[in-house]
């Protein structure tokens, strides 16, 4: 609040003062009611997943009788039958299965999406923009249309049951949208330290690796994060390619326990989903601050 | 030997727009060259072009005893100090002076060494661990300048390193990067140096020679003194010296006795026998005529006649020492103004706002440019 310096020999004193208790009232209510509307809204968002928290610790038959977050019988049954699944495999072998193609992923995206980026940012590339045309429309592309003739391709490839089909078109920079998103976060970034660098010595991979991926760092951990937990929630994908139950990342192994169980054990799947969310929630609590500024600057002058 | 020469150079750009028009320029060894001009003049862009960052679209360049024109900016033998300073924002000071040398492959030791040297030189040393956002202005571009200087480079180029630090700090740091250039002269290391800048203390304070551009042309070459003096032109003569010379246009006659009249409407003027000299290989009847104010006195008895001016006092400024007098000359709608001497003005011209004032015009110092070609004829 900014504060008023009011002449004392013509208004006097106390004008002034009440007029900054008003103020100073004024404001504290208006924050209050601010903060109420917050907290109710953060609070219906999130009641979901308190819901599927507090349900994995519920008996089965309680879950769909009770409105009360809080169990009336506590049982960890759901945890101990979940993690131990109706197949030969516990749910730690789906985790694992998970992330063997996950980290790949990631990796290969965050490479593949800088070096084009920059390319396009900085480079004078014959109908550059054609190319980045191009780019723009192949994210507006949906990845549903594209399956059938990927299929085919993974197919005779001899890659299907396998993870590569999952990460191995990453090496390419095909998701276009962390491209695109670099890219805006590169034309933002003053070209002064490159041209620096430049005189000082560096060739064009130098000038990557030494200078624009240290300022890029934001947004490489924005696009890192942003594939993690796509990857990981990812569905089709997986659905698709991957046949064999010991290959079964978790989306597809909460799915297994939906039909192979008569009666779907609902506080086991809950419980695993549970868990599985849990990566995702570590992750982004590291890198939020870094997640925040890479999302927030693309496109500001840095 | 790092003696610099643009020889022809042009530079278009891709939409057809010419920014350089086939520039000549000699830069001897060692000099400190500073150009100047207003913005848009492609002084930048020269620099630029002299670094290796801009292509070259036509003309050669050549540092030492090497043509340039096709070499990267690391092979040309130059550093370069950013106008924001451009330090790697993810790397210590210690590292944005070595950087240079670590990718030029030179052992730890020998980065140690150099990199502590120029420090010291700088004054940086306390400052080795720190990153470039702990930095104020002014040690920001100290290290700007300590990590050309670790390079060892053929020729420095400065691309207004000082326009973004306060008044103050732009007078020590200018004060500081002549004597660097003038340490690095006697310590035999080559410092020869192009600076480009919009401020023009700095270049007569910092410059061997001024090359003063003005839309990809250079209007003249020199040394401050001369530029001063003697400007060949009227964008050098009007863009040299603050306050501004005062320039008005004027018919310039010539009578039976060989005498040049100069009138300001209804008032004349008379050359001195040497202006007069001069003016006659070159002469033009629509001219552009043009003083210092340091060269407009009060008029008084031993004033000569055919140098003396009518004009009404409009207003005066106290700069201390002395007021800048601004008056009108009777029809012109150009203002002038005079640099008169405190106790002058305390003496004779108090409360004279409004008031009819002779002013003595020296006509020795005075200038006469041709209205059509803007040339000076009077040097």
């Amino acid at each position: 609040m900014t504060k008023l310096f009011i002449d004392k020999s013509t208004t006097g004193v106390v004008d002034n003062d009440r007029f900054l208790r008003v103020q100073m009232r004024k404001q504290k209510i208006g924050a209050v009611i601010r903060y109420f509307i917050l907290l109710f809204c953060g609070l219906v968002m999130l009641y979901p997943l308190f819901w599927m928290f507090s349900a994995s610790f519920k008996p089965n038959h309680e879950i769909f009788s009770s409105l009360s977050l809080w169990p009336n019988e506590f049982s960890l049954d759901g945890f101990i039958n979940g993690w131990n699944t109706g197949t030969e495999y516990t749910f730690g072998r789906f985790f694992l299965n998970t992330f063997y193609y996950v980290v790949p992923k990631v990796i290969l995206t965050v490479i593949s999406s800088v070096i084009v980026a920059y390319g396009f940012a900085r480079f004078d590339i014959p109908f550059k923009k054609f190319w980045f045309v191009t780019l723009v429309a192949t994210i507006l592309l949906p990845t549903s249309v594209l399956l059938i003739p990927q299929y085919l391709m993974f197919r005779e490839m001899g890659m299907l049951d396998s993870y590569m089909p999952l990460y191995l078109p990453m090496a390419f920079a095909t998701q276009g949208f962390f491209v695109f998103m670099l890219i805006q976060f590169l034309r933002g970034l003053p070209t002064d330290m490159e041209e620096a660098a430049m005189i000082d010595g560096c060739n064009s991979f130098q000038l990557l690796w030494y200078i624009v991926v240290p300022m890029l760092k934001p947004a490489i951990i924005s696009v890192a994060l942003f594939q993690f937990m796509w990857s990981v929630n990812d569905f089709l994908g997986p659905l698709i390619y991957i046949s064999s139950v010991e290959k079964y990342p978790i989306a597809l192994a909460l799915k297994l326990s939906i039909d192979v169980t008569e009666g779907t054990q609902w506080n086991e799947i809950l419980a695993m989903a549970s868990i599985a969310i849990v990566p995702s929630i570590v992750v982004f609590l590291i890198a939020q601050n870094y997640f925040v500024e890479g999302i927030t600057s693309g496109g500001v002058k840095g | 030997m790092s003696k610099v020469v643009l020889e022809n150079l042009t530079k278009v750009y891709s939409n057809g727009f010419k920014a350089v028009h086939g520039i000549n320029l000699e830069i001897e060894d060692g000099e400190f060259l500073v150009v100047i001009g207003p913005s848009g003049c492609a002084k930048s862009t020269t620099l630029r072009m002299l670094a290796g960052l801009e292509s070259i679209s036509g003309g050669t360049i050549t540092i030492g005893d090497r043509t340039v024109n096709n070499l990267p900016p690391k092979d040309r033998g130059i550093a370069m100090v950013f106008q924001n300073y451009a330090l790697y924002p993810h790397m210590s000071v210690r590292e944005n002076l070595g950087f240079g040398l670590k990718l030029a492959k030179v052992s730890k030791e020998d980065i140690e060494k150099q990199v502590n040297e120029a420090a010291e030189l700088l004054e940086l040393t306390p400052l080795l661990d720190r990153l470039p956002r702990q930095l104020s202005g002014g040690q920001a571009q100290r290290v700007a300048v300590g990590r050309a200087i670790v390079k060892r480079p053929q020729v420095f180029l400065f691309d207004e390193p000082l326009s973004n630090l306060d008044a103050k700090l732009r007078a020590s740091m200018r004060v500081r990067i002549s004597d660097l250039h003038n340490t690095l002269k006697k310590t035999n290391r080559s410092a020869t140096s192009v600076y480009v800048t919009h401020d023009q203390t700095e270049a007569m304070t910092m410059g061997d020679r001024i090359c003063v551009m003005k839309d990809g042309h250079i209007m003249q070459v020199d040394t401050p003194a001369n530029l001063y003096k003697y400007p060949q032109n009227l964008f050098v003569a009007g863009f040299i010296g603050a306050p501004e010379m005062n320039m008005v246009e004027a018919d310039l006659s010539r009578n039976d006795q060989d005498e040049y009249h100069l009138s300001l409407n209804e008032q004349g003027l008379t050359l001195p026998a040497e202006k007069a000299q001069k003016v006659a290989s070159k002469f033009a009847s629509d001219v552009v005529f043009g003083i210092r104010p340091e060269f407009i006195k009060l008029a008084d008895d031993s004033s000569p006649q055919g140098e003396v001016v009518k004009g009404i006092v409009i207003r005066m400024e106290n700069m201390g020492a002395e007021f800048y007098v601004h008056f009108s000359v009777d029809g012109e709608k150009k203002e002038m103004c005079a640099r008169i001497p405190s106790d002058i003005v305390e003496a004779q011209l108090w409360n004279s706002k409004g008031k009819e004032q002779l002013f003595h015009f020296e006509m020795s110092n005075a200038h006469i440019f041709d209205k059509q070609t803007e040339e000076n004829i009077s040097l």
